[in-house]
């Protein structure tokens, strides 16, 4: 490659939204030969977020940034395209600034739809769109108070999410549908009227069926919506959400043709009529359509991926864009609403309705079947759509049993039965097969593992119910047992095992395997029900037969390295550290001649100990006040912070003194996998809380729990758990979280996969934390308390200990000699190891 | 299984060999090796649970560090193993075969109670000097 990357075909993405976003990371993901160079260009000055989220960054605070492209994607925001040269192949932007393409995407996405009514453009009208538009309307709504109106023009599903939004806001709320009832494009009459009574049960009004006349200002100002029935509402912030327009006027202004009614014309590869320029997502008229869901705005990112990969290798593109299932499943408002298949087919010839309405339960149910009742069409689900997932893939497929039997759930048994070619996943376009293919060729055995290899489920996650039972059928089928078991002498899961012990009050290995398992055990066993007696607290790990179970890192209380030696970290909680304890580790380290790096977790990790140097080692740094950092353990690692309050000027809390508190706090805790934390002291998130098990981020009034998010191999952000909480409901709730994980989770499972295994996810952890759902609250602080209660420092406890001590040699039959095989040579001023024999053998991929 | 000279004795040592004291019976921990360096040779020795004796190279062959006696001990369809502590894989006490990888195999000693019942003698040939 050349320096300025001139060989590569360079490909310029107009607009950054969920579906620009997703097209170049399907180019990203699937360039493995590296022959693109993209450049992706937004109008907005932030990067892609989840538009389909919206609502919940004013009702939770949530972050809905998408993750950043990796460095290889030149991305500019703020500066839109703002002209196309088809003849040069050059795009400019409002700035002026000039990129050449060998291929443009446009990926513009829409504009609000607002009617040309009287005083649209009045101060207080707002469209429901972006994040800007968000923030905006929040600060209108505190202006006008609480309980001032809030009219949402639109009963659609956006102008139901927008609604929600106003009424968590404090508005008095009203949503304006001209069509006589509510998610018109999605619902029939009777869903509608169902969906209705559920939204004026929350307190809001509803008026359907009943246009707008025009908005009436009053001291510059909106303050009034008048109807065209002769009503009017007080108003005090109007949202229009009344459809889109296709952003197509880049296209318009180079000659592209564009639909009569808007939209980008192009073919089933998105390509416009330019060879060198596609559209894809809301902008696009695809087969005479544009459309408004992320589903198929996603499948076009594929499509248009494909024909530029295939493009820059010089072969023709394979995937073309055949419709999309406009099938929806929502929760608005806690009603669960869904609408799948085509669910107006009865309207025409020979369809039947099979209707259920439940006014007293608030359920409405209406399934449309071929006139032979024996093929599935469409339907419509209110206020219980926990048969969506089954019922939107048999679409057009044979219904197993009696409409019936499928309005009430009874079909499940026969989801293992789906043709290959059923979609499951709408939202990332997976069928059946697709996951089939991927647990048997790849070996999967979760869902976690489905999730990232297909992307199936991990949009809106309605599908995950499916997706978990296709790999149990596929596992079965090719005779794995879907088993929990967690090794050859266990047939119970790691959780089953905690319970077992817990209730039986087993405190050793040999009573559990002899009762509940077979044989000896093994490397995955004995570590795991280790753990388990280490989190119940049976006193130090290394006593009695408790040492037999120990992996080398907590048998030997540190970490062993490629060489056969072992690094030692002692605890510095929260990063703080003296002068002193500083210099001390500098003269251990220096005496003992061991290689010193810092850590991630703001410590300082001392590497290059034989084993019979570690008593020596932990005896000065315990001398100075130090104590185990765990670095050894699945337990807690650090609590990291930034400085906080006292020192920087934008700290809101004194981060360090939480961080300190919570690692003295859980420190030891053993746990299914390693755990980290770190609080920060302002929304500049320092310390990439939100990168941790459990994270905190001050705020004026207390402090933002965020839980389950880790780097590693598959980072996940935390999400938000509870906002603004005292010192007090913030302990309580991570004392809660971190027993009830280390009760339920799988061997080695990390919280991020546990609360995707969770059945409702945060909701439902929520529930059992705060709400006490399962009645254990009581039991998991009590648990917790033991633990603070028993804490004692394992090193300490060791050097006290002849017998411990005298399992610290390299050889039994010559106590004081080193380990002649343990060779360092120097780099940058520091030992370095030298394997003398070398690995003998290739290691396999484990 | 309970432990007699003649069952850790039933795995001849070559011709040639000699029986050299490494440890007290009641140095291992059952469950859990120690390592011995015998004329530069180092020997991992075990005591399972029953209370059998296995000696094999402590060289770990996959990653070229000697670590093998700090492996967990336990049995895989019966056969008493030991997995690596370094990247897991298993071995077999009683042939030093690796169960992961059949082309692998761990070096075995000839490991036996003293005549007295309370010490540990490895069998070591000069073929196992390095």
């Amino acid at each position: 490659m050349n320096d300025g990357g001139d060989a590569l075909m360079h490909v310029v993405v107009a607009g950054h939204g969920p579906t620009g976003h997703r097209l170049v990371e399907a180019l990203r993901e699937r360039d493995s030969e590296g022959s693109l160079r993209i450049t992706v260009v937004g109008e907005e000055t932030r990067t892609a977020y989840d538009r389909v989220a919206l609502t919940s960054y004013l009702t939770e605070d949530a972050d809905l940034g998408y993750p950043a492209h990796d460095a290889g994607v030149e991305v500019l925001t703020g500066d839109p395209v703002a002209e196309i040269d088809r003849a040069a192949r050059t795009v400019r932007t409002a700035s002026g600034r000039a990129l050449a393409y060998d291929a443009l995407v446009l990926a513009t996405g829409s504009s609000p739809f607002v009617p040309p009514v009287e005083g649209r453009d009045l101060p207080g009208v707002f469209a429901y769109r972006t994040i800007d538009d968000l923030d905006a309307i929040r600060d209108a709504c505190t202006a006008a108070g609480a309980g001032a109106g809030g009219v949402v023009v639109g009963g659609g599903l956006l102008g139901l999410e927008a609604a929600r939004a106003l009424q968590g806001l404090g508005m008095d709320t009203h949503v304006v549908e001209v069509a006589p009832w509510l998610m018109p494009r999605q619902l029939d009459e009777g869903g509608g009227a169902m969906l209705r009574r559920h939204i004026e049960g929350l307190g809001m009004a509803v008026h359907a069926g009943t246009p707008m006349k025009g908005l009436a200002g009053r001291d510059g100002r909106v303050a009034r919506v008048d109807l065209a029935d002769g009503s009017a509402i007080e108003a005090a912030v109007v949202v229009f959400s009344a459809g889109i327009r296709p952003r197509d006027e880049l296209a318009r202004a180079c000659g592209l043709p564009v639909g009569e009614r808007g939209g980008v014309v192009v073919d089933e590869t998105c390509r416009t009529e330019d060879e060198a320029i596609y559209a894809i997502g809301e902008c696009a008229l695809v087969g005479g359509q544009v459309y408004g869901l992320v589903a198929p705005c996603f499948s076009m990112a594929e499509v248009a991926a494909d024909a530029l990969l295939a493009r820059a290798a010089g072969r023709a593109s394979v995937a073309r864009f055949e419709g999309a299932d406009l099938s929806t499943k929502l929760k608005l408002m806690g009603v669960d609403v869904a609408s799948f298949g085509d669910p107006f087919a009865d309207a025409r010839d020979g369809a039947l309705g099979v209707t259920y309405t439940d006014p007293v339960a608030g359920v409405y149910k209406r399934l449309i079947v071929s006139d032979d009742a024996r093929t599935l069409l469409g339907g419509v689900l209110v206020g219980d759509a926990s048969a969506y997932p089954t019922l939107r893939a048999r679409i057009g497929g044979t219904l197993p049993g009696t409409p019936e039997q499928a309005l009430f759930g009874d079909v499940e048994a026969a989801d293992g039965d789906l043709p290959d070619a059923t979609v499951i996943c709408s939202c990332n376009n997976v069928c059946a097969g697709t996951i089939r293919t991927a647990v048997r060729d790849e070996s999967l055995t979760d869902v976690a593992a489905v999730k990232t290899c297909t992307r199936a489920g991990t949009t809106c996650g309605s599908c995950v119910p499916l997706v978990k039972k296709l790999l149990d059928a596929e596992l079965t089928a090719a005779g794995i047992e879907v088993s929990k078991a967690l090794c050859e002498h266990f047939d119970h899961s790691r959780a089953e095992l905690f319970d077992i012990v817990r209730v039986r009050g087993i405190t050793t290995f040999t009573r559990l395997i002899e009762e509940h398992g077979r044989g000896r055990g093994c490397d995955i066993c004995k570590p795991v029900v280790a753990s388990i007696l280490a989190s119940l607290g049976n006193g130090h790990i290394l006593e009695g037969e408790q040492a037999a179970l120990q992996d080398t890192n907590d048998h030997f209380l540190a970490n062993i390295q490629k060489n056969g030696t072992y690094s030692v970290v002692p605890r510095i909680p929260g990063g703080e550290i003296t002068p002193e304890r500083l210099i001390v580790i500098g003269e251990v380290a220096r005496d003992f001649g061991l290689y010193t790096k810092i850590t991630g977790g703001q410590r300082i990790d001392l590497f290059g100990a034989r084993v019979e140097q570690l008593p020596e080692i932990w005896r000065r740094l315990v001398d100075a006040g130090f104590e185990s950092g765990h670095a050894y353990g699945k337990s807690l690692r650090t609590v990291k912070s930034c400085v906080g309050s006292t020192w920087c000027r934008y700290g809101v809390q004194d981060s360090v003194a939480m961080a300190i508190r919570l690692e003295l706090r859980y420190r030891g805790l053993r746990s299914p996998h390693k755990l980290k934390s770190a609080v920060s002291g302002c929304a500049r998130e320092c310390a990439e809380a939100q990168g941790k098990d459990f994270g905190i981020i001050a705020t004026e009034q207390g402090w933002n729990l965020y839980l389950a998010g880790n780097g590693g191999m598959r980072p996940r952000h935390a999400d938000l758990f509870a906002s603004d909480l005292s010192d007090e409901d913030l302990v309580r709730y991570i004392d809660r979280f971190l027993m009830f994980y280390i009760r339920t989770a799988d061997r080695l499972q990390r919280t991020a996969s546990w609360l995707e295994s969770l059945d409702g996810g945060i909701d439902y952890l929520r529930e059992v934390i705060v709400e006490d759902r399962l009645g254990i609250c009581a039991e998991l602080d009590a648990a917790m308390e033991r633990h603070v209660a028993a804490y004692s420092d394992e090193w300490r406890d060791t050097l006290e200990d002849p017998e411990k001590l005298g399992r610290f040699v390299s050889f039994v039959n010559a106590p004081g000699t080193p380990d002649p095989s343990i060779v360092f040579e120097s780099e940058r001023d520091q030992i370095k190891p030298v394997l003398v024999t070398g690995p003998r053998l290739e290691v396999a991929a484990r | 299984m309970t432990m007699t000279t003649e069952t850790t004795i039933g795995r001849e040592a070559p011709p040639g060999a000699r029986w050299i004291d490494v440890c007290a019976y009641d140095d291992l921990l059952p469950e859990r090796g120690v390592c011995a360096i015998i004329d530069g040779v180092q020997v991992a020795v075990f005591r399972t649970f029953d209370g059998d004796l296995y000696a094999v190279s402590n060289l770990d062959p996959f990653c070229g560090a000697h670590v093998i006696s700090r492996g967990i001990l336990g049995t895989r369809a019966g056969a008493p193993t030991v997995a690596s502590p370094m990247y897991k894989q298993v071995f077999d006490l009683r042939t030093g075969g690796c169960l992961d990888d059949p082309d692998v195999a761990l070096p075995t000693f000839p490991i036996r109670r003293s005549a007295t019942g309370d010490r540990v003698e490895v069998g070591l040939s000069d073929e196992h000097r390095e």
